[in-house]
């Protein structure tokens, strides 16, 4: 019995590891971002150019290098997470939100609701992204919003797609039936039955998308259709450094950092709320 | 040097040996030891019964013989299997190399599992399948494997076995599944048959037949067999010697005549209590709450008195069904016409009275199933009308419908399954309480999920728990508790305890009973097991292919079974008395399907009375006059 407990213990103090690092990693990035207005009143702007190109840990005034056109990689790469964890994040819990509900309905309640949505679902997962996003930015005209608006629009499928097998296991399974044999409604079952056992893949494929969306606005930044290319974003200092990567590999490696430690970050924070939300992984008190 | 000593101990002795095997398994929380210290031996041509509940370790100890738990997450930390191969010395098959072992398993030491399909790969033919054994064992060419094969069907009595090698698992039905397993297992002549609860997934009709089967291969090819189950009435039938296992280790062996008649252990006595009995209520109109042995730590407890259930009030009945009819679509063509129906229930008449348990009893296909979804309006029905206090079910508004939910409750077979895993089991309890509005305020809705939860046997400190923190009895409390926060008139039973343990069968029947008479309650019981259907119920009523051919007091039916399907019922039920006469009566035949084609209308059975509220459907063979 005292094993067990030790055991269990352990277990739940991993879990708190899980917590504490996806706070400190996704915490930090956007505390950082939060605060660059005061960091670096000038936006990352300045520039220098008689210090380009300055690399790392050389200069106490650019701790992280420079870049060819002598401005402060740091101040860039903090400036640049507003962007980046804007569209991001925005752009996931939009599609998230609408792609969830959509699968719920379509596979709860069958028939002709789900033949319409599904269809529709598959038409649009057939159009390649580039094609979708040009036709939509040439049409609304270029902007932050509109390429949440893009993203929002192009992936809600993949979640209602997610979601819908799920619910199709899920509609047939014992505790539902009993459940609707109690007389519960079709809403409660919804959202108290099969909501909260849906929640794994879509916390998963969420943590995939933050990052994926961050570079996809760089890729739509490059070709004319995102944000002015003169604000920093963390996917467009990555395409602007690709030319100097054999001799000044910090312009890019540093905004790829931070991608990467906001990604791992929200990747133990979507662990951990998985873990948290499904009671059979922990003992109660 | 074992193996020296190992072969001049075994020469002309058992087949098998297992000394103090030990079985453990690494879990999140360390080590479980999950067999300890288990000796027995198995001799040539001997059936050895090795008899448990869930946990009990008999399946590992099983697996651990042909070294599986290696595959399982298991390790054998101790002791030895010593093994008699033909035509070779024996060898200790803990420490056998991997090559030695692949060559015993299959070829000299043969297993049949629970479940059929599951055991037989779906894209391969029949005699493909049973061909690959023979192949890889017997060194045979495709086409002597494939002559092999059609004998080895015969032998296990599947008739056409010359087209059945070229059919595909999914085009058979569960029996025939499971005796192409036996021959499978067959195929290389084994010295050793491992069978882990082979019948428990079959209908009582085909596990006699299957029972039957294992027997007679037995005594022509003088295998021996180890046959796993929890069933006391398989082991009367099958078992020459019986090893009881509780909590990982072996509490008694005896031959089968010793253990039924005087057990010597006590949980050995308190399992054989458990055990529900064809013919113990012979005599009794009424059926008899009657009290359980239970293990209470290493002590066994008396629990419950003896009570006769007189619950039943014969003035007004709660629940008429009249003709009820419920059938699916099944195939379509491509514009959508129905080509194919699924005969669930056909014209079935059936009243239930306050306080009366009436049992449906029937195998796979029979539609009993079916009948207490219709009641529960999970299922629509196709025609026939269900009165529930005199109102016709198909008038009833919207509201009232909603109401019958709350007077008529659902207890599931699988209590694991029914319960939603995310919501603590005080939630789910409560739930009724709350669709329903039958209590506003949140502490008095705690207070009466507490005092649920101790009418059947449980902790009010219990509603904080998760689903998965139970044990299979516990849950299926908890859903007892469950259906009856909304204050029920009507209760129906679907399997509610097949799934469980005898000893907590035992249990949830006696726990059933009490709460009939002490809130006159009525009670659907819908099962395919007669022994427990004998000990609860008031009315039986057999169904076959989703008519009732009999209906009647339980008495009678038991006493003076009129159908020619109740008596083949009855008589498959396997007895847990090694005294009497082994298989006397011989089953054949499979469940027919009840899908049918459209226009192919089954024929509605006619009733006669034969006793006071017993009725018979008159047979074909008896409108002839044969019979």
């Amino acid at each position: 019995m005292a094993a067990a407990q030790a055991a269990s213990s352990s277990r739940s103090r991993f879990r708190s590891l899980e917590l504490v690092l996806g706070i400190l990693f996704a915490g930090g990035i956007s505390l950082a971002v939060l605060l660059s207005p005061i960091l670096f009143p000038d936006g990352g702007e300045g520039m220098d150019l008689m210090s380009r190109l300055i690399p790392p840990f050389q200069d106490f005034k650019h701790i992280l290098g420079t870049d060819p056109l002598g401005r402060d990689v740091l101040a860039r790469v903090v400036v640049g997470g507003r962007i980046s964890l804007v569209v991001g994040i925005l752009s996931v819990l939009g599609a998230v939100l609408i792609g969830t509900f959509v699968g719920l309905i379509a596979g709860y309640y069958r028939g002709i609701p789900e033949m319409l949505l599904m269809r529709f679902v598959d038409i649009q997962l057939a159009l390649p992204f580039i094609l979708v996003a040009i036709m939509f930015l040439a049409i609304l005209g270029a902007g932050i919003d509109k390429v949440i608006l893009v993203m929002i629009a192009t992936q809600w499928v993949q979640y209602a797609r997610i979601v819908r097998g799920s619910v199709l296991a899920l509609r047939e399974r014992e505790f539902i039936l009993s459940a609707r044999a109690i007389g519960v409604g079709n809403g409660r079952i919804i959202f108290t039955h099969i909501l909260p056992n849906v929640l794994g893949p879509i916390v998963i494929l969420m943590t995939l998308n933050v990052a994926n969306n961050i570079l996809l606005e760089s890729s739509l930044t490059f070709l004319g259709l995102g944000v002015d290319p003169l604000i920093p974003s963390w996917g467009g200092m990555l395409a602007d450094g690709r030319t100097y990567l054999q001799t000044a590999w910090w312009v890019s490696v540093f905004p790829g950092l931070a991608i990467m430690f906001t990604v791992l970050g929200l990747n133990l924070l979507g662990d951990w709320l998985r873990d948290y939300l499904d009671p059979t992984g922990q003992t109660s008190k | 040097m074992s193996d020296i000593t190992a072969s001049s101990k075994l020469l002309n002795g058992p087949l098998l040996s297992v000394r103090s095997l030990s079985v453990e398994f690494g879990t999140e929380r360390g080590p479980f030891r999950a067999v300890k210290d288990v000796s027995f031996d198995v001799s040539p041509g001997r059936t050895l019964a090795v008899v448990g509940e869930s946990g009990s370790g008999k399946s590992v100890t099983s697996l651990a013989i042909m070294r599986l738990t290696d595959y399982t997450g298991g390790r054998i930390v101790g002791g030895e299997v010593l093994f008699q191969p033909s035509g070779g010395e024996a060898l200790d098959l803990t420490k056998a190399s991997d090559d030695k072992l692949r060559d015993i398993r299959g070829n000299d030491i043969a297993m049949i599992f629970q479940e059929p399909m599951t055991s037989l790969n779906p894209v391969f033919t029949i005699g493909n399948q049973i061909a690959e054994t023979l192949i890889l064992h017997e060194s045979l060419n495709p086409r002597e494997a494939r002559l092999r094969a059609k004998e080895l069907l015969q032998k296990v009595r599947l008739p056409d076995a010359d087209r059945l090698l070229d059919r595909y698992p999914h085009q058979l039905s569960g029996g025939m599944r499971q005796r192409v397993m036996i021959a499978m297992a067959l195929a290389c002549n084994p010295k050793l048959l491992i069978a882990d609860e082979p019948t428990t997934a079959l209908d009582v009709t085909i596990q006699a037949q299957i029972l039957n089967i294992i027997r007679d291969l037995q005594q022509e090819m003088g295998t021996a067999v180890i046959f796993i189950t929890h069933d006391m009435g398989v082991v009367a039938e099958m078992a020459d010697d019986v090893v009881v296992m509780w909590k990982g280790e072996k509490v008694e062996q005896a031959p089968v005549r010793d253990i039924f008649t005087a057990p010597q252990h006590p949980y050995t006595r308190a399992l054989l209590s458990a055990v529900p009995r064809l013919g113990s209520l012979k005599g009794e109109p009424l059926p008899k709450r009657t009290p359980v042995i239970v293990m209470d730590g290493g002590a066994p407890k008396l629990v419950g008195d003896t009570h006769v259930q007189n619950t039943a009030d014969y003035a007004k009945p709660i629940l008429q069904v009249e003709k009820l009819t419920t059938r699916f679509d099944v195939g379509k063509t491509f514009f959508g016409r129905v080509t194919h129906r699924v005969h669930a229930v056909e014209e079935v008449n059936f009243d239930l009275y306050p306080g009366e348990t009436l049992a449906l009893v029937g195998e796979s296909g029979s539609g009993k199933s079916t009948i207490g979804r219709t009641l529960q309006q999970l299922v629509e029905p196709t025609s026939g009308t269900v009165r529930f206090n005199g109102r016709d079910m198909a008038s009833m508004s919207q509201g009232e419908r909603r109401r019958l939910r709350q007077e008529i409750q659902y207890i599931f077979q699988d209590p694991f399954a029914s319960l939603d895993p995310r919501h603590t089991v005080g939630y789910s309890i409560a739930e009724p309480i709350i669709v329903h509005g039958l209590i506003k305020d949140r502490k008095a809705i705690e207070k009466r999920v507490h005092e649920l939860l101790v009418q059947v046997g449980l902790q009010p400190q219990h509603a904080k728990r998760y689903p998965h923190e139970f044990s299979g009895g516990q849950r299926q409390r908890v859903c007892i508790a469950r259906a009856l926060a909304s204050d029920p008139k009507l209760v129906i039973a679907d399997e509610s305890v097949s799934a469980l343990d005898v000893s907590i069968q035992a249990q949830i029947v006696n726990l059933l009973m009490e709460l009939q008479e002490k809130r006159g309650l009525s009670y659907l019981f819908i099962t395919h097991d007669m022994a427990v259907v004998e000990k609860i119920s008031h009315r039986v009523a057999v169904m076959y292919l989703g008519q009732i051919v009999e209906i009647g007091p339980r008495q009678a039916i038991f006493e003076n079974p009129q159908h020619s399907y109740t008596r083949k019922l009855l008589s498959a039920v396997p007895i847990a008395d090694p005294e009497r006469e082994r298989a006397k009566t011989r089953i054949e035949g499979e469940i027919p399907s009840p899908v049918r084609a459209v226009g192919q209308e089954p024929a509605i059975h006619r009733m006669r009375e034969v006793g006071p509220g017993h009725w018979v459907a008159i047979e074909a063979d008896a409108l002839r006059g044969v019979a």
